[in-house]
């Protein structure tokens, strides 16, 4: 099993609502995934040549503020760090393969959540409720995110194994599934010099899409060209910078609803996690179809 | 009528009331609000009482209906009336997947679009269908009648036994070992009657018929492909 949601509004005066409502949907997947969760959020943009870092570590209470000055002097940047339970956002004006290079280099035991200009990723292992109080998900605001819970079936329950999978460059994914063709994928994928963090089916999932998108593909043709290469069962939810999108295999064996109102998009595994939102009684709600691309883009994105 | 509000009454608790009366009860009618996506809503019933939903459903509401008569003025999610026995349930918005699997005996109507793998496993249900049905509708259907007034999706019927498909809309492709079949005026005047029974007003001619063309039943060395 797993639950999973997405939000993405229409309606940008709704952006301080985003992490309350989607605390909330997450909450309402806990039956179907009490393992780990997790939640990407779209928030406010880094700004002009600057890239924000999702970085996570086992220990409370390990010491971001001297991480942060130590890449700083190291690289000749700015760099400032704001830390959420055992993750951190960095924003640096550092280049993106520098920062990430030094991080590998001089600091292996923290790892590399989420790389983007607006995307921030919190996951860990706990019940919905627990994982989202304790990286405050509810006083978050942003344009769009997706969220996760986890019951695993095809490897081990770690932090790292949660989704959301970031491929960087503000791509995200959450998977309700698994993978068949998942390890042919990878190599594949890694000929063409993609790096792996785990061996998690929705990780080369996430990293597919954004191979076709590095590619020069659309969101929408990235999931399309996934039709014929992705075997197995799924249902994605994918964000982008500015863009959110739904797609199903072909045999639609893993649940999905939609509700559209004229303020916002509303993706779940399930109807229990769409009930609460405000609205939704005039929603549009639907199943999506097999193998059909649903997406939609922010206007005038930031 | 007895009125249950699901914010603060639990499905367990509302289920036990219902498994609690008696054929001869004199509560004969119950309204349940807010059911705001929760699962096994009334299922296992087996007397002759009316339960109304207002809203939305999770999975299997209804499942394992015997003799009570179940509206869901809302949309369901998956295997809405599962293993019905007899009895009907009518949902008046859309069905997710999986709308009366496996159902042995009663009517299931869906004023709306049933979903994918709609009467799955059939076996003997009554399903009329006044919107459109998903992709592998009627997969294995063994007995009873499926009738779409909208469209079909793909696969159809696919390794049907002796279940009949009605549809009255477009069919994107049959599936394996699914034909159109004959239309005579006794199949015409037993639709009728299903569809008075349905209160559907709608000419039952309009109708194509489909049902197993039985080239999958028996193991056929010229078929092995198809197997």
């Amino acid at each position: 099993m797993c639950g999973i949601v997405g939000l993405f509004l229409k309606n940008r005066s709704l952006e301080p609502q985003l992490g309350g409502w989607l605390r909330d949907m997450l909450i309402g997947m806990t039956d179907r995934g009490p393992d780990s969760s997790g939640l990407a959020i779209y928030s406010s943009s880094a700004g002009e040549g600057r890239v924000k870092f999702t970085l996570s570590h086992h220990d409370r209470g390990y010491p971001w503020q001297a991480l942060a000055i130590d890449l700083a002097d190291a690289l000749g940047a700015t760099a400032t760090i704001m830390s959420r339970a055992n993750h951190a956002v960095v924003v640096t004006d550092g280049p993106e393969p520098e920062v990430d290079l030094w991080l590998r280099r001089n600091h292996p035991e923290v790892r590399i959540v989420a790389i983007g200009q607006r995307m921030e990723i919190f996951k860990d292992i706990g019940l919905p409720i627990e994982v989202s109080d304790r990286f405050g998900i509810a006083g978050m605001s942003g344009s769009h995110g997706i969220g996760h819970t986890r019951m695993a079936t095809e490897s081990a329950v770690t932090t790292e194994h949660a989704h959301p999978f970031n491929a960087g460059d503000d791509i995200c994914l959450v998977h309700n599934g698994s993978l068949s063709n998942h390890n042919e994928l990878r190599r594949w994928l890694r000929r063409r010099g993609m790096n792996f963090e785990t061996d998690n089916d929705s990780e080369v999932a996430a990293r597919y899409f954004a191979y076709r998108m590095s590619e020069g593909a659309t969101l929408g043709e990235a999931l399309e060209a996934g039709l014929s290469d992705l075997d197995g069962f799924y249902t994605f939810t994918v964000g982008t910078r500015d863009g959110f999108a739904v797609i199903r295999d072909g045999i639609a064996a893993k649940p999905a609803v939609l509700a559209e109102t004229d303020d916002w998009v509303a993706m779940a595994s399930e109807y229990r996690s769409l009930a609460h939102l405000p609205g939704v009684d005039g929603a549009v709600v639907w199943e999506p179809k097999p193998e059909r691309v649903y997406t939609w883009h922010l206007e005038n994105a930031a | 009528m007895t009125e249950i509000d699901l914010d603060s009454v639990s499905i367990r608790e509302l289920n036990q009331a219902l498994h609690d009366l008696k054929p001869d009860t004199n509560q004969t009618h119950w309204k349940a609000r807010n059911p705001r996506g929760k699962h096994a809503l009334a299922v296992g019933l087996e007397v002759p009482v009316t339960i109304e939903i207002d809203g939305h459903v999770g999975y299997y509401c209804g499942g394992m209906n015997k003799e009570a008569s179940i509206v869901i003025n809302g949309q369901c999610g998956w295997g809405v009336g599962e293993n019905i026995m007899s009895g009907t349930i009518r949902v008046k918005g859309n069905a997710s997947e999986s709308a009366a699997a496996s159902g042995h005996g009663g009517l299931v109507i869906i004023e709306g679009d049933a979903s994918s793998r709609c009467g799955i496993s059939m076996k003997g249900v009554d399903i009329v269908v006044l919107g459109s049905v998903g992709h592998m509708s009627a997969f294995m259907g063994q007995s009873g009648r499926l009738v779409v007034l909208g469209d079909a999706d793909e696969d159809l019927g696919s390794s049907l036994y002796e279940a009949e498909i009605y549809v009255r809309g477009n069919v994107a492709s049959l599936g394996a070992d699914c034909e159109e079949k004959e239309m005579t005026e006794e199949h015409r005047a037993a639709l009728g009657e299903l569809l008075a029974r349905a209160e559907v007003d709608v000419d039952p001619a309009s109708f194509k018929r489909f049902g197993s063309a039985r080239k999958l039943y028996h193991f056929h060395v010229d078929h092995a492909d198809a197997y």
